[in-house]
């Protein structure tokens, strides 16, 4: 007996477009799980970035995008249960949940997993120094200002050149904090050109190829030591570090369970109905891959839901998995398995790709060794990179893009 | 250089306690709790704003057996002492024992030579239970160990307890007895005359004996007592790396490197809150306050690590930390009694204090009971604290919480509030963290930061929002 047909666990973009559909598509009990008190996910607390363009052909800001997906949640009839926790995800699609009443499970046919996304901490960046308070990532900063008011520094130094890093820039000016200086590692700055050149106009000095070697502080932050492109050393007083980016995948309840995650995108694998090798698992949005906007993440919750209506409706036994396969420096592949069988149209029409470093060369996608697409050019980290999933890749031996450096 | 005295609290100035003791480590924290057992009035005096604020904050939770520690020393009595307090004490104050186990890991034949030694040390040292393990039997009690393992000794009864909840426990009760913790009291200076007359950067404080539990500052707490120093401490550096609670399924037991003449080497084991811990490293230093982590080490960390449990490898790293251990010039406890100034030095506690903080809480008593005090033990009372550790039911799962504030680590609403208006209350966001576990999880307060920095306003010394500081 199942508590609901489908569950769906976040109510971000993806999760919240999932839902709604699997409700258009006549699903019966749909039934949305939500750990903080709103729906929105990331996008809560972005008060200045505009969604809702592609979804709903308008402009939201911030909270406004939350509560026009609690809207949309409601008009379609799904069941959403804000401040549930899911605690743990078992096989055949049961669930462990904390609520503010106690625990307890839930069992549905199908459950959606689409939990997000969140920037690399400190910690796990292992960046030496002292631990001093003031060392935060965008996503904090950004709940700080949006829901309390709060600042948690004034002059910070900024790590990290992608579109969240200018998002973070801006954030700061807006509220009072003006970034010491901000530093990409790597050679080139993520964000594409136009914006990249933004915290230079704003008079905010940006290097490449610095990084950060040393924080030093006893309890707030005091300084921080940069190591320069040509070696050199320097240091910046400074209350506080704001990392930005590298985002990964939310992707504890799949660590914990039988599933786990693929290497490459720190997210579960998909084939292209957003299905996991566990039948009764799907995910969608930016646990899938880091980092996608939100727009992205609604477009693809929304095929996934009605994949999953139909797989439903069906019934069919899911056919054989197959691996895609690929050579580096690509990082990861989505969908990185392929179905045998199901229904003709996936929810994924590309794989989508990501570049772990900046490389020159010819990217390929073979079908038991032949040939189907092939491109050349530099090939830029954190890009989002797509190539069409021919239909003949369902009954191919091998699904492979490759790889050719040109130095 | 001596800091200068500042008038903030002068409300104890008027009091006179029968004991002050100096330092909030865990040492200090459990003398405090059982001189208030015995009937005296203890005042706490800790430099930093918290309990637990030096060396005991960055341990491997191992209530060690003393199966290794140096055959007939005051520290293996010690050891055997505190353990067997903490174990039947623990179910009063609600204190955890995850009962892991320990395998002490020969990867080489050099090392397994040595295995034979070791247990045999270990028998002399009065711990029955190990056992001495092919590879394959040791793997079979734990198969996420790698192939390579040629052998090991079991050491049954080595387990895991929760390092933050334990001394804040000790505290609490000696704080129910009477016991005053007066925090952000740095000694400047002490002075007998009869009674010790103890300056300190938050008020004058008078007692009639003093116990030095300072940790890294035991050699120049003793200096500003008036005494010539008799142990120099030389601080030794420990990083560690915390990985992701999906590394806890590979690691159900702590895994011991064969000790070397300079180190215990590099541990791998459980934490009682469902992580792994690898570490610590070992690295002299002069510095008494900066700990920091490096980059390099954390990284040879996480290697060694993979190679013990491979399947550690690209395990999600959770927390790194490093902590400083108060080494002196020699292995020993350096413990020092002088009866004619009513005085009692605790140093020197290397990296076997928690495990000992309670036998060297009745050992300072006796020493004291020496000094002609006149003391009557009074009843404990009744303290409980809340559970951080994945052994016993949590709040999360009881009804009313309120909400869950922490994902990562679950921490609640109704539990961080509960710490801030606590008996012993965290003085800093470290130590709302280490009564709470909020912000410790994978991910480091992306998702909880801001919503603590609102909950702690105006309660924390150093708050986490800019222009908060408390009035």
């Amino acid at each position: 007996m199942s508590d609901a047909d489908v569950i769906v666990i976040g109510g971000g973009p993806a999760g919240v477009a999932a839902a709604v559909e699997l409700r258009r598509h006549g699903v019966a009990r749909v039934v949305l799980l939500e750990r903080e008190a709103q729906l929105g996910g990331a996008t809560r607390h972005c008060s200045h970035s505009p969604f809702g363009m592609r979804d709903f052909h308008r402009v939201y800001f911030g909270a406004a995008y939350g509560k026009r997906l609690e809207a949309e949640a409601a008009r379609a009839g799904v069941e959403v249960r804000t401040g549930h926790s899911v605690v743990r995800i078992e096989a055949g699609g049961r669930v462990d949940l904390a609520t503010p009443r106690g625990v307890g499970t839930l069992q549905a046919r199908r459950l959606l997993i689409a939990t997000g996304a969140r920037e690399t901490p400190r910690a796990a960046r292992l960046v030496s120094g002292d631990r001093p308070i003031g060392v935060v990532t965008t996503g904090s900063l950004q709940a700080y200002v949006a829901f309390h008011g709060l600042m948690p520094f004034r002059r910070p130094l900024l790590v990290g050149s992608e579109l969240v890093s200018l998002s973070a820039v801006l954030t700061c000016l807006t509220h009072g904090a003006r970034p010491v200086a901000m530093i990409e590692p790597g050679p080139h700055p993520l964000a594409p050109a136009p914006l990249a050149w933004f915290p230079r106009a704003m008079g905010i000095p940006f290097h490449c190829g610095a990084e950060l070697v040393d924080i030093h502080g006893a309890s707030r932050v005091e300084d921080v030591t940069l190591r320069l492109r040509d070696g050199t050393l320097q240091k910046h007083a400074c209350d506080g570090v704001l990392f930005t980016g590298r985002f990964t995948p939310e992707a504890a309840l799949l660590l914990q369970s039988a599933i786990g995650v693929d290497p490459g995108s720190s997210g579960p694998a998909i084939d292209p109905y957003g299905r996991t090798a566990d039948p009764h698992l799907f995910a969608a949005g930016n646990l899938l891959r880091a980092v996608e906007t939100a727009g992205w993440s609604f477009r693809e919750g929304r095929a996934v839901g009605r994949a999953m209506a139909q797989d439903l409706a069906d019934g069919c036994e899911p056919g054989a998995l197959l691996p895609v396969t690929f050579d580096p420096p690509v990082k990861l592949v989505v969908p990185g398995l392929i179905r045998r069988g199901g229904p003709a149209k996936p929810a994924f029409p590309d794989f989508q790709l990501r570049f772990a470093r900046q490389a020159r060369g010819r990217l390929s996608l073979a079908l038991d060794g032949r040939e189907m697409w092939a491109q050349e050019k530099t090939w830029r980290p954190e890009r989002r990179v797509v190539l069409p999933i021919p239909p003949a890749a369902q009954t191919a031996g091998r699904v492979h893009i490759g790889f050719e450096e040109r130095t | 250089m001596r800091p200068e005295p500042t008038a903030r609290d002068e409300s104890f100035d008027n009091g006179r306690f029968d004991i002050a003791v100096i330092g909030a480590g865990v040492v200090g924290c459990a003398v405090v709790r059982r001189l208030a057992l015995a009937g005296a009035k203890v005042v706490l005096i800790e430099k930093g704003s918290d309990i637990l604020s030096g060396a005991s904050k960055a341990n491997s939770a191992i209530l060690h057996t003393g199966f290794d520690a140096p055959p007939g020393s005051l520290e293996l009595e010690l050891i055997k002492a505190g353990r067997e307090e903490y174990l039947s004490l623990r179910p009063s104050l609600g204190l955890d024992l995850v009962k892991t186990g320990a395998l002490v890991c020969a990867w080489n034949d050099h090392e397994a030579e040595k295995l034979e030694a070791i247990a045999t040390q270990g028998r002399e040292n009065g711990v029955s239970n190990l056992a001495l393990l092919s590879g394959a039997a040791a793997r079979a009690t734990m198969p996420g160990l790698s192939e390579r393992l040629v052998a090991a000794i079991e050491v049954a009864d080595e387990h895991i307890i929760d390092p933050w909840t334990a001394p804040l426990a000790y505290l609490t009760q000696g704080v129910a007895l009477g016991a005053r913790f007066l925090r952000n009291a740095e000694l400047i200076e002490g002075r007998f005359d009869g009674d010790w007359r103890l300056a300190t950067t938050a008020g004058t404080v008078t007692a009639g004996a003093v116990v030095n539990t300072a940790g890294l500052y035991g050699d120049i707490v003793d200096g500003r007592l008036g005494f010539t120093p008799e142990f120099e401490i030389r601080p030794r550096k420990g990083q560690f790396v915390v990985l992701d609670k999906a590394a806890y399924a590979h690691v159900p037991r702590i895994v011991l490197p064969v000790p070397t003449e300079i180190t215990k080497g590099v541990v791998v084991c459980p934490t009682a809150f469902g992580n792994v811990l690898i570490g610590p490293t070992a690295e002299e230093q002069a510095d008494r306050v900066r700990a920091t982590v490096e980059t390099e080490a954390l990284e040879s960390l996480l290697a060694r690590g993979a190679q013990i449990v491979p399947a550690l490898a690209g395990m999600p790293v959770t927390a790194v930390y490093a902590g400083l251990r108060p080494a002196s010039e020699t292995k020993a406890y350096r413990i020092f009694c002088r009866p004619e100034q009513r005085a009692v030095t605790l140093g020197g506690i290397r990296s076997t204090g928690l495990s000992a903080a309670l036998g060297l809480a009745q050992h300072a008593l006796k020493l004291i009971e020496g000094f002609g005090l006149s003391l009557s033990p009074v009843a404990a009372p009744a303290v409980r604290l809340p559970n951080l550790t994945e052994t016993r039911p949590r709040d999360w799962q009881q009804p009313d919480h309120g909400e869950i504030v922490c994902h990562c680590e679950m921490a609640t609403r109704r539990e961080i509030e509960a710490a801030l208006i606590s008996p012993v209350p965290p003085g800093d966001f470290g130590g709302l963290r280490r009564r709470t576990r909020a912000g410790m999880g994978r991910c480091q307060g992306f998702y909880c930061n801001a919503r603590l920095a609102e909950m702690t306003r105006g309660k924390l010394r150093e708050p986490l929002a800019i222009g908060d500081e408390p009035s």
